[in-house]
Formats: structure tokens, sequence, C-alpha cells
């Protein structure tokens, strides 16, 4: 290799507040804790979590925000982590599947829905599905089955399980005005 | 994804400062959907992401003298869930229901909506918006199915937007900022028909921003329609978006347009003067329906969607006159 090719190139004067492209560290609050992390701009949130934070609920599946499998919540709304830059999400509430599946040792009453109605097959979508219907249900508290459907048009299931996933979400709706995980 | 410098500023000035000359200089980030698919396929592989998201002047929907502001980081969501834009502009509230998937309506911008890259297959595995491979017009001899039925070419993409044919009829203006000013487009020229894979699909420079839409208060009735081939996230295989202005029971006045059927929203003065003068009923919105195909010329595989684009100028007119199937 030519040595010139070794040498640092004379840097362009970098404008104040511009980051990267190497490794820049941030803090992401997860399921309520912050996590310091170092991340690529263009590492992805999901990439992040599964990768870097161990969270391996959300899934990755297309990896470009159409099926759903990886959602989380932000700030209480359902969005694609495949489709954030973990570096844009700093400052935000980020809820995964773990921050709420299992709460004092009991299952979230979505999830025992999904246990009740046998709503997945290969269960790969699942841990999506569960967290769009509980930001579904946080919003929406009494659907109709409709709704329901309309609701989670933004999760795709191929092995075709969408019948008893809006079943579940139903029961969900009763149990959870129920009181038992409000 | 290529690597990229990363900022966030948190006013506009700052935003445009960063921007450059070419578009392979620096990006802007707001919801992301399309954007960062793009980096990932190395359609698009900027040197520099400009998250304008913490640009609180770029926010909120607001009414004004000139009627209804829709900044550009206004959700998806918030456009569908705001009722100064249901009572007036029910054409965008039902364009905004039409993104059916709760998570690209709490991530995806109105303003990111509009500057959208085209959906073409094409398009996307890089072989630009007038793919050419090997002397083929590839879409001319390739799988045509959901490209373009109106135009006269080169290009055969659809424009990707949602609200693009509503703002077409409601006569909306969109406003730019850029380093030297501001200045305003009228929503039917901001999209264009490129002529080269060289030249954008809008009317948008890269050291610009979009930053607001302004759409003008009206009494005219209006109403989108759009057909997709399933009920959850898809895009629409054709959409209608219509504008009359009424006097008494008769249409005074029409604009309608086509989504998804063209490279830009696409304007049928056929079909607005087939139903001018007359009432809404189910007989003359079928004549306009069929007015505004009649000049389609549809590719190989796609000549379904000339009946579905005529069924959703039918049903459009219907639904913004209240007349029941």
């Amino acid at each position: 290799m030519a040595p010139a090719l070794l040498e640092q190139p004379a840097q362009a004067q970098t404008p104040a507040g511009v980051l990267g492209p190497g490794a820049v560290p941030v803090t992401l609050t997860i399921n309520g804790k912050p996590m310091k992390v170092s991340v690529e701009p263009r590492e992805t949130l999901l990439d992040v979590l599964r990768n870097k934070l161990d969270l391996t609920g959300a899934k990755r599946v297309c990896d470009r925000g159409t099926c759903g499998a990886c959602s989380v919540l932000v700030n209480g709304k359902v969005m694609y982590a495949c489709t954030i830059l973990a570096i844009d999400a700093q400052g935000k509430q980020i809820t995964t599947v773990e921050g709420f599946a299992l709460s004092g040792g009991r299952p979230h009453p979505v999830v025992q829905a999904f246990v009740n109605h046998d709503a997945q097959q290969c269960g790969y979508c699942t841990p999506g599905f569960v967290v769009a219907a509980k930001a579904f249900l946080d919003s929406n508290p009494n659907p109709t089955y409709e709704q329901v459907k309309d609701g989670l048009g933004g999760n795709l299931c191929r092995c075709g399980t969408y019948i008893g996933i809006r079943q579940a979400v139903l029961e969900a709706a009763k149990t959870m005005k129920g009181g038992s995980n409000a | 994804m290529q690597p990229f410098e990363y900022a966030s500023p948190k006013t506009l000035k700052e935003a445009l400062a960063l921007l450059g000359g070419g578009w392979s200089d620096a990006a802007v980030l707001a919801g992301g959907t399309d954007l960062i698919s793009l980096m990932k396929d190395e359609v698009m592989s900027p040197k520099r992401v400009v998250n304008i998201k913490e640009i609180a002047e770029l926010k909120g929907i607001s009414k004004t003298a000139a009627g209804i502001r829709i900044g550009a980081l206004a959700t998806v969501d918030e456009v569908l869930s705001n009722p100064l834009i249901r009572a007036s502009f029910p054409a965008l509230t039902e364009a905004a229901r039409g993104v059916a998937s709760p998570q690209i309506r709490n991530m995806g911008t109105f303003g990111g909506d509009l500057c959208q890259r085209p959906r073409c297959w094409y398009f996307r595995a890089g072989f630009g918006l007038i793919p050419r491979h090997e002397g083929k017009d590839l879409v001319a001899e390739g799988d045509n199915r959901y490209h373009a039925i109106f135009g006269n070419g080169p290009a055969r993409f659809v424009s990707a937007s949602s609200f693009g044919p509503a703002l077409v009829a409601l006569g909306a203006k969109i406003k730019l900022a850029s380093p030297s000013g501001t200045r305003e487009v009228d929503a039917e020229k901001f999209f264009l028909a490129p002529s080269s894979s060289d030249v954008r699909e809008v009317d948008l420079k890269p050291n610009e921003i979009l930053t607001e839409v302004i759409v003008p208060a009206t009494a005219a009735k209006n109403a989108t329609y759009e057909v997709r081939q399933k009920d959850a996230l898809d895009w629409p295989l054709a959409t209608a978006s219509v504008a009359l202005t009424m006097k008494g029971s008769t249409v005074a006045s029409a604009r309608v347009v086509l989504g998804h059927v063209a490279p830009t929203p696409w304007v049928s003065a056929e079909a607005a003067k087939a139903i001018e003068g007359k009432a809404v009923t189910a007989e003359t919105a079928e004549a306009a329906g069929k007015a505004a195909v009649a000049a389609a010329r549809p590719l190989s595989m796609n000549a379904y969607k000339v009946q579905i684009a005529a069924a959703a100028v039918k049903r459009a007119l219907m639904a913004a006159a209240g007349v029941k199937a």
C-alpha cells in the first residue's frame, strides 16, 4: 500500500454538534433503566438491543419497517425498532417486551391471553404482536373485533394465527379492566 | 448501511447549515420510515444524516388566517386524529387512515410522506428512477404490475405519497426553506415526472427542507378513497381525492386527483368536466370514473388498475357528496 494512503488525511472542519461516523457513547433509557452503550450513528435501535444489550425479545425479520416483529414502545407509542437509529432514541422511554411481559412473576394479561388462546404457531412474531397489542389496549381499553384487527395492522404473522391473536387481545381487554394488572 | 455522520440540531437555521449542495452530502431524517430503508439498501448513502425531529418550529397542526398549517414533523397519526383536519379536510383524514400500520402512523411524518422516494422495485434495487439494464427498459419488459397507467414516460414509477393527491385537490401550498431563504410551491407543481434518473421526482433541492404545508380554508366537499390489496399495511393500488365546490346539490366545480397511477398525483380534468354541472349520484359518479381512465395506457401487467382507479374516483365523489352506494 502506498504510504500516502496510510497517512491521516487532512480533516475538514467538522461543524459543532456533528457526531460519528465512528462509535459514539450514548445512554438509552430501556425498561426504565439508563443503559450506557457505544454505537455508530448507523446502528439501529433493534440491532443495539439485540446485539449489545442482550434484549432479544424484539425480533429482526423484514428489517424494513413492514412486519412488526421488532415492535417496541417509544414514549408509550408502538414503533418499529429496526427503523429507528439508536443514537436517535436517546432521551426517550423505550419499553421492550421484556419490560412488561412478567410483572411480579405473573404474566401480563396480554401474555396470559396469548397462552390461553394458543395465539401463535412458530412464535417468532409473537413478541412484536404482544407489544403492539399492549400499546393498542393502553389507548383502546374496550375495543371491538374490527378495531383489534385495525389496531394490529402493522404486524404480520406468516403462520396466519390472526384469529387466535385477535381473540387473545379481546380477552386481555376484559382481564385488564378487571384490574389484575392495569 | 454505509457509515455516516449524524447531527441533531435544535433550530431550522442550524439544520440548513448542515446540508450540502449535493444529494450525497447530507440527508434529512424525520420519521425515518423511508430513509433508513433506503440507506440499508444503499440506494442512498449520504455522508451525513441531519435529524430534524428536535426542531420545534417544524411541529404541530394549527389554524391560521389562510387555512390550516401542517408542520413537516406532524406525524401521520397526528393528522389522522386532528379535529380541525377532520372537520374541514376529510380527504386528508382518510388519506392518513390509509396508512394502515399504527407503527408507521406513529413514526412517519407529513413532510416525509411528501418527500419519500418511489417504491418502484427497480428503483429500490438500485436501477434508478428510469431503470434500464443491458439495453432493456426494465419496467416495460419486466414486472410492472404496480407501475403507472398514466403519463407519457419515460418515468413509469408511481408517486408514493399518501397525502399528495388530497393536497393537490385542495390547492395546498408547500413551504421550503434553504440557507438563502424560503419559497412556496403549489402542491400540484411540487411533484415532478423526471426525464432522467439524475433528476428528483419532487421540486426539492439538496440544501432545502420542507417546513410546512398550508391547506387553504375551503367550503369544498372533499374525500379520499383508497383501494389496497389487503386491509392491513399495504401500498395503495389506486386512490382518488376529490374536492367539490357545490351550488345547491349541483357540482359547480371539481378537482379530481388520482394517486398511485402515475409518477405524480394525476389531475383528471376529464373527470372534473364529467361531474361539473351535475348532482352526484351513483350514475354520474360512475361516468366521471370512466372519464378519469379514458386516457389510461396500462403496461403489460397492470390493466387491472384501470378499473380500480375508475372505482376509486366514483367512490371518492360519492363519499365527498355524502351519497350512499
